[in-house]
């Protein structure tokens, strides 16, 4: 029963970056309708720069918050410069191009910037101390507490401020929200900016955790996020943390227990025959809204 | 009408047909194997772009389609002694028979969740594969290269044969996708993906199209999954994220060359494994310049290769001679009602 507990606790510190990665998609889908294969992409350059930063004799926490301004910019200036241009195309297609295109590009330009021939992979020092507290790992209470002070944060700023009102206008309604005077461009800038933010401090930690790290770090965490926040309901902030931290967990009990009934390697069935189950039950996820769609 | 011949057509035809014949005479067999890999990723393109381009249902998972053909081959030769010519089939009637059960849920799910369910499908299929595969999850093909069929045409080299192998396929699947597009069929799936809605009030059976879109679609990228081990001589499974790659891959052929265009995903093709080639030492450079690409394509040729072509032609050549066909018009074209001449 401990080993399940661990497991368990373990998936829900897993989980816990899922969700942040998941929380990011959700606000690029919400603002812009558009899913971001590059989420990852843009996450993992994030995660070469805090670990450029440390490497330059930052301690961890700085770097990775210095990390994020630089993120939150760039963020906003991708899609300002890149899916802007494309977004009012007549091929809806062509959004996810970009963003296909920008999966490849980062990835390799990270490659290219930061890591010199023939180095292996990088080491990311962790910002949690080492040790249990009350028979839980610190770590795990770290990644928990950081994913539910973003939570927090989002829902402030969402709930609670002038800024977060518009970009919830602009989510529901970009031209209604346009005619009582909200700059729909800027907002849809500092919900990329934010997403991009969101993605820096999942990788970061991600890279934190592994033992070591390189180019092809985020691409199964994507994959699960898009587990996770397709498990959610794609619109839903809720669904995405929800989502991430149940794909989370079904990872790591699978990991503990797969081997046991003869089912070794699933790990990465485990979430997409959630996905597959969920959707098929409920098209829409378990928090999306039904959407009509009218002729 | 009947009358008009399209000598500019004709040309392009005639020296199309006598470069590709000519080609693998003149090359040593590294560079005819590259060609060959053009000739299997177009038909893998041009299957996406039976359901993506001509039908409208998004899929990133294609590369799963074609994992699916290349071990249904790859098995089938290896464990079972069969011919590897006489595996193609095969591979493209199990591909389509999973094209099936994903069309399913397609019905239900559409544009992006059909797209994460297809991404899934992408990652999930190396996994799936190691379960039943020995060893790190490839099946590699240790038996001479030549069956008895090869043997019939003995002045051909290995290299030559597959060429030839791949582009009479190809040439088959890419004229049956073009009467296909102009028959009763194509013309319901190109009215599912304009109006999904209008298309069954005028009675096509909207979710029959869709799943024989998925389908057919499943069955062009099998059959390149089974070409690729004829040409490569591998089924590799080993890194779990390569047919999620392969998958963009076929999405940046389609995307290229010009979606729902018949010639659109073999220039795609082309031009991807041309740059892939081109710098294949310098590891990070070919992803980085493709996805410069891609993105420079979305900016600068909104339709692709193809739709370049159809611009340039109109402006030139004059309206006649680009595209007079309803079923793929020029960019932004008003489709012209009046009875044609």
């Amino acid at each position: 029963m401990d080993l399940f507990i661990d497991q368990f606790l373990n998936g829900i510190g897993r989980g816990a970056v899922y969700a942040s990665l998941g929380l990011a998609l959700v606000l690029i889908y919400r603002t812009t309708g558009l899913l971001n294969f590059a989420q990852g992409e843009m996450a993992l350059f994030s995660t070469f720069v805090t670990w450029w930063l440390t490497d330059q004799g930052l301690s961890i926490v700085p770097a990775i918050l210095l990390s994020v301004v630089f993120s939150v910019i760039a963020g906003a200036l991708i899609e300002r410069l890149l899916i802007r241009p494309v977004e009012s195309g007549h091929n809806p297609l062509n959004v996810v191009i970009v963003t296909l295109g920008l999966f490849l590009a980062i990835n390799a330009l990270a490659q290219l910037i930061f890591i010199k021939p023939g180095q292996e992979a990088l080491q990311m020092p962790s910002p949690f101390p080492e040790g249990d507290f009350a028979g839980i790992r610190k770590e795990t209470i770290g990644l928990v507490l950081v994913l539910a002070l973003e939570c927090v944060l989002l829902w402030v700023l969402l709930q609670r401020t002038k800024v977060g009102l518009a970009l919830r206008a602009v989510a529901s309604n970009p031209e209604s929200a346009r005619l009582v005077g909200i700059n729909t461009g800027t907002m849809l800038m500092v919900g990329w900016g934010l997403a991009a933010g969101l993605g820096a401090i999942a990788g970061s930690l991600v890279a934190s955790q592994s033992s070591g790290f390189d180019t092809s770090l985020m691409q199964q965490i994507l994959v699960y996020s898009f587990a996770g926040a397709a498990l959610g309901g794609f619109d839903s902030p809720i669904g995405a943390v929800v989502g991430g931290l149940i794909v989370g967990v079904a990872e790591s009990l699978t990991y503990q227990y797969g081997p046991d009934i003869g089912l070794a390697g699933i790990e990465l069935v485990v979430p997409m025959a959630l996905i597959l189950g969920v959707l098929l039950i409920k098209p829409n996820g378990l928090f999306g809204r039904t959407i009509v769609e009218r002729v | 009408m009947a009358a008009r011949v399209p000598w500019l057509r004709v040309v392009v035809g005639v020296v199309v047909t006598a470069v590709a014949l000519y080609l693998p005479f003149n090359n040593p067999a590294e560079t005819n194997q590259v060609f060959s890999q053009v000739l299997y990723l177009a038909i893998a393109a041009m299957g996406l772009n039976l359901l993506t381009g001509f039908n409208g249902q998004v899929s990133i998972g294609h590369g799963a389609f074609f994992g699916v053909g290349a071990f249904t081959t790859a098995i089938l030769v290896v464990d079972h002694g069969w011919m590897i010519e006489a595996t193609i089939p095969v591979a493209a009637v199990i591909a389509a028979v999973v094209g099936v059960l994903v069309g399913f849920p397609a019905l239900r799910v559409k544009g992006l969740y059909l797209a994460l369910i297809t991404l899934g499908l992408a990652v999930l299929f190396p996994s799936i594969v190691k379960k039943y595969v020995e060893g790190p999850g490839g099946v590699p093909l240790l038996q001479p290269s030549r069956s008895e069929v090869a043997s019939l045409v003995g002045f051909l080299d290995d290299d030559q044969y597959q060429y030839f192998v791949c582009l009479g396929v190809m040439v088959l699947l890419f004229v049956l996708a073009h009467n296909l597009m102009r028959s009763r069929a194509g013309r319901a799936m190109i009215a599912v993906r304009d109006q999904e809605v209008a298309a069954s009030t005028v009675g096509i059976n909207v979710a029959q199209v869709k799943v024989a879109s998925f389908a057919l679609s499943a069955a062009y990228a099998g059959v390149a999954g089974s070409l690729s081990v004829l040409v490569n001589r591998v089924a590799d499974g080993s890194n779990p994220l390569v047919y999620f790659q392969y998958s963009i891959e076929f999405l940046i052929a389609v995307v290229i060359g010009g979606a729902a265009t018949i010639t659109g995903p073999f220039l795609g093709a082309a031009l991807l494994v041309g740059i892939r080639k081109r710098f294949e030492g310098t590891e990070a450079m070919a992803p980085a310049l493709l996805g410069a690409a891609l993105i420079a394509v979305v900016f600068i040729l909104p339709d692709g290769i193809v739709g370049l072509y159809r611009r340039l032609a109109a402006k030139y050549l004059g309206p006649k001679a680009s595209s007079a066909d309803p079923v793929d018009p020029p960019p932004n074209a008003v489709v012209d009602v009046s009875p044609s001449t």
